[in-house]
């Protein structure tokens, strides 16, 4: 049982650090508007590189 | 500057229509930042990903654009710039691509609503921290029952206790601090037994841990404190977003007017500080915030908001404009005879107010499930704990008894029973063309039995179409290279059914009469009947006439078409046990006309706003409860008074804020919302039913001494679910129509 006494603190430090994740993203305002931060994922922000012989976009593209 | 072509104006979903009117001058609201410039816009009617890129990327593309960021969530866009870069093109940049665009005061934000959202999700978040954590403990005492050592359940009970206290400390806040201020006003709330129950079990946990006792309450007190505040965050957020939609009334009043100075220098100047005397000036396509005295210039003025009548009038010095009308033709300059605080705008303000108030005395389902419920809870408990003491058992483990029904009994469905419904049905009803914007208005929509139709913009499309088919293609052209020199709404007709082209040379607005100018060299006229030479028309409804040189004139014919999903929206109504009218303020014929295409008995014509009103509060006193749907502002004030009430997305602002629900993409969605307010209505009545039958078995179970804190654990994280997963069931319904 002896275990306890180190097993039980790092459980709680564990916890403690994804409380502490989760208190900085509510202060940063990540949860102020989910609807926008859904659809920006899917926003292709990239330019081409060079002309328009290079269709292929970087790797910041997303979906199909 | 960006053009773009008519057809992909507005959002590309076509969730909200294009906007058609000018941008006001956002520049008094900039702020001064260092070097920066910083300025906060509300748009209307940017819904998906598509409208967030083309908004930012045209904002940002400007010279000098630091910033740009739209929150889709509240529709408001924030802009850093530094340079010379003037405010009103950011703002013309924003409508010229088809949104509506109004300037923010960041003086009368939401930062207090935001600030109860976010304290309550942190709290939320802890509570669930200290559940989980706790329960890990909780689960190994209850699995090593008889196994474990007393000096290790005590142990495990000792850091149980260490995260409770903190958790209670700061989860419980917000409901101490609301129970505390009822209790010193000698009422109550739903607070008050879970302040009572938390307390209560963590005081007598520690009591226990600290004599080495073998149950612990530390998990329910924490478990019940998690579950609480999800109900109570999910219900701060639609009230947040309620609040929000009230706000927009707020910026539709915060507007830009041009006052001339006494030397002539032009100035934007915010409406509240514009005094009855001052000079103001009307650009065209420029809505009137303040009501005002024509002085200089004539023009068409589009009254259909204020009064809805469907066609322009025509205005010229000495006449009187009301706020809320949009110059349509030349700038009008004159004098303010109200400050924007007396002014039309503010009437319907406060008429809408008068509505909210009577509307607030509307008791939600919630409210009287908890007044019922908070006398049989406490009585219980205290019967309990006397009825053990009084046949014997010892004072500690009576008191012990009693928490444990407390607990056991405390509201967790019923804290959830009706936030989940209101946030699933509200998330099928955006799927479905309709958003809800208060709390209450599901059960409230759902208790209506008679819908209150406007016509203009609601049942009809309130644009003019072109209806004369045997037009030659040529003439339409000619006409149409006339119309397109003009806002008024009738030559908008022939330039939608021309298509984009080329405008006639020397244009001239002739305010009352119509447009003239040379096309092909030839001098042509489009315009009333009397000043193009024709008889008068026989047309039952709006007619122009063509006249190109010194050839006979033309007629073109136009109607103001119903929606096309308008008479299977009424059937749909109907089978739903509704009645339907029509109260409006247009002309009678023109309103016996749809009625009759529709089917529709009952119609009212030419109603003023009071009309409006009194015609709904003659409805209430028979009985009924009225489902108002219109846009204009002469029907908010209509719109605040009904039981519920809907908007069209194209409506005005005020018109948005005043009522419960905004659809959009034809009247379709307006069964669906019926519906579904009357089905989450009965899903809400199940879940507290479903709380009541909860406690009906559990309660027998605490009185009797077998509530342990792991039959405390199932029973209120299963009573939750179950409420959650019956919520849900809305989803299930079949999503085809009728």
């Amino acid at each position: 049982m002896s275990a306890l006494i180190y097993l039980i603190p790092i459980a709680l430090l564990m916890g403690l650090a994804g409380l502490a994740a989760f208190i900085w993203a509510v202060r940063a305002g990540q949860f102020e508007d989910p609807e926008g931060d859904a659809c920006r994922i899917l926003l292709d922000t990239d330019t081409p590189l060079t002309g328009p012989a290079r269709a292929r976009s970087g790797p910041g593209s997303a979906g199909p | 500057m960006n053009t773009v072509a008519v057809d992909t104006a507005g959002c590309p979903s076509g969730l909200a229509p294009p906007s058609a009117s000018e941008a006001a001058d956002p520049s008094p609201f900039v702020r001064r930042v260092g070097k920066q410039d910083r300025l906060s816009l509300t748009v209307r009617g940017a819904k998906c990903g598509a409208c967030l890129s083309r908004i930012e990327s045209a904002v940002g593309a400007l010279p000098g654009v630091d910033n740009a960021r739209l929150n889709l969530s509240t529709g408001r866009l924030d802009i850093a710039w530094s340079g010379d870069l003037s405010a009103r093109r950011i703002a013309c940049t924003v409508s010229d691509l088809g949104y509506g665009v109004a300037p923010l005061d960041t003086r009368a934000g939401d930062t207090g609503h935001r600030k109860e959202e976010q304290s309550l999700l942190l709290a939320m978040g802890v509570a669930g921290f200290a559940t989980a954590n706790i329960m890990l403990l909780s689960v190994s005492v209850w699995g090593g029952q008889g196994e474990m050592g007393e000096a290790t359940r005590q142990g495990l009970h000792a850091v149980s206790g260490l995260i409770a206290l903190p958790t209670l400390l700061f989860s419980g806040r917000p409901f101490f601090h609301s129970a505390w201020n009822v209790l010193k006003r000698r009422r109550t709330n739903m607070d008050v037994p879970i302040s009572l129950a938390l307390i209560l079990a963590f005081s007598v946990s520690v009591a226990e841990t600290i004599g080495g006792g073998e149950h612990a309450y530390f998990d329910a007190a924490c478990m019940l404190l998690f579950f609480l505040l999800i109900g109570r965050f999910l219900d701060a957020r639609v009230r947040r977003r309620a609040y929000s939609a009230a706000r927009d009334l707020a910026a539709l009043a915060s507007r830009t007017v041009t006052r001339i100075s006494k030397t002539g220098t032009h100035e934007p100047v915010r409406a509240e500080d514009i005094r009855p005397g001052d000079r103001i000036l009307l650009a065209p396509g420029e809505r009137a915030v303040v009501d005002m005295l024509i002085e200089h210039g004539e023009s068409e003025v589009d009254e259909s908001l204020v009064t809805g009548e469907s066609l322009p009038r025509f205005s010229a010095a000495g006449m009187q404009l009301m706020a809320g009308s949009i110059n349509l033709s030349q700038p009008l300059s004159g004098r303010a005879t109200a400050a924007s605080a007396d002014s039309l705008l503010s009437d319907i303000g406060r008429m809408l107010e008068a509505g909210e108030q009577k509307r607030g005395a509307y008791r939600r389902i919630a409210d009287k499930a908890v007044s019922l419920y908070v006398p049989i809870v406490h009585s219980t408990a205290l019967l309990t704990f006397l009825g053990w003491w009084l046949a014997g058992l010892g004072l500690r483990e009576s008191i012990l008894i009693a928490v444990s029904t407390l607990i056991i009994t405390c509201p967790c469905a019923l804290a959830l029973a009706a936030p989940v419904v209101q946030v699933v049905a509200a998330g099928r009803l955006f799927r479905g063309g309709a958003y809800l914007k208060s709390g209450d208005a599901l059960e409230r929509i759902a208790a209506c039995d008679h819908v209150v139709f406007d016509k203009t913009g609601t049942l009809t499309l309130g644009t003019p179409r072109l209806v004369s088919i045997s037009l030659p293609a040529a003439t339409l052209e000619d006409a149409a290279q006339l119309a397109r020199a003009s806002r008024h709404p009738l030559s908008r007709a022939p330039t939608a059914a021309a298509g984009p082209g080329p405008i006639a040379t020397d244009v001239k607005e002739r305010p009352g009469l119509g447009l003239e100018g040379t096309v092909n060299a030839i001098a042509c006229r489009l315009g009333s009947a009397e000043w193009t030479g024709a008889r008068a028309s026989l047309h039952n409804g709006a007619a122009l006439f063509f006249v190109r040189g010194a050839e006979l004139p033309v007629e073109l014919r136009f109607e103001d078409d119903i929606h096309a999903s308008a008479s299977a929206t009424i059937a749909r109504l109907r089978k739903l046990g509704m009645g339907v009218e029509i109260v409006s303020g247009d002309r009678s014929d023109a309103v016996a006309e749809v009625a009759r295409t529709l089917g529709i008995d009952h119609y009212t014509a030419s109603a003023s706003p009071q009309d409006k009103v009194r015609r709904l509060e003659q409805l209430q006193a028979e009985g009924k409860h009225v489902l108002m749907v219109g846009d204009g502002l002469n029907d908010a004030g209509a719109l605040s008074l009904a039981h519920a009430s809907a908007a069209p997305g194209g409506a005005l602002d005020v018109s948005q804020s005043a009522s419960d629900a905004v659809y959009s993409g034809g009247l379709a969605p307006l069964p669906l919302l019926v519906r579904t307010a009357r089905k989450a209505r009965q899903v809400m009545l199940q879940n507290f039913g479903f709380a009541a039958a909860y406690n009906l078995v559990a309660v027998p179970i605490a009185i009797l001494g077998y509530a342990t804190p792991l039959v405390a654990a199932i029973a209120m994280s299963g009573s939750s679910l179950i409420v959650c997963l019956n919520a849900l069931r809305l989803n299930l319904a079949s999503e085809k129509p009728v």
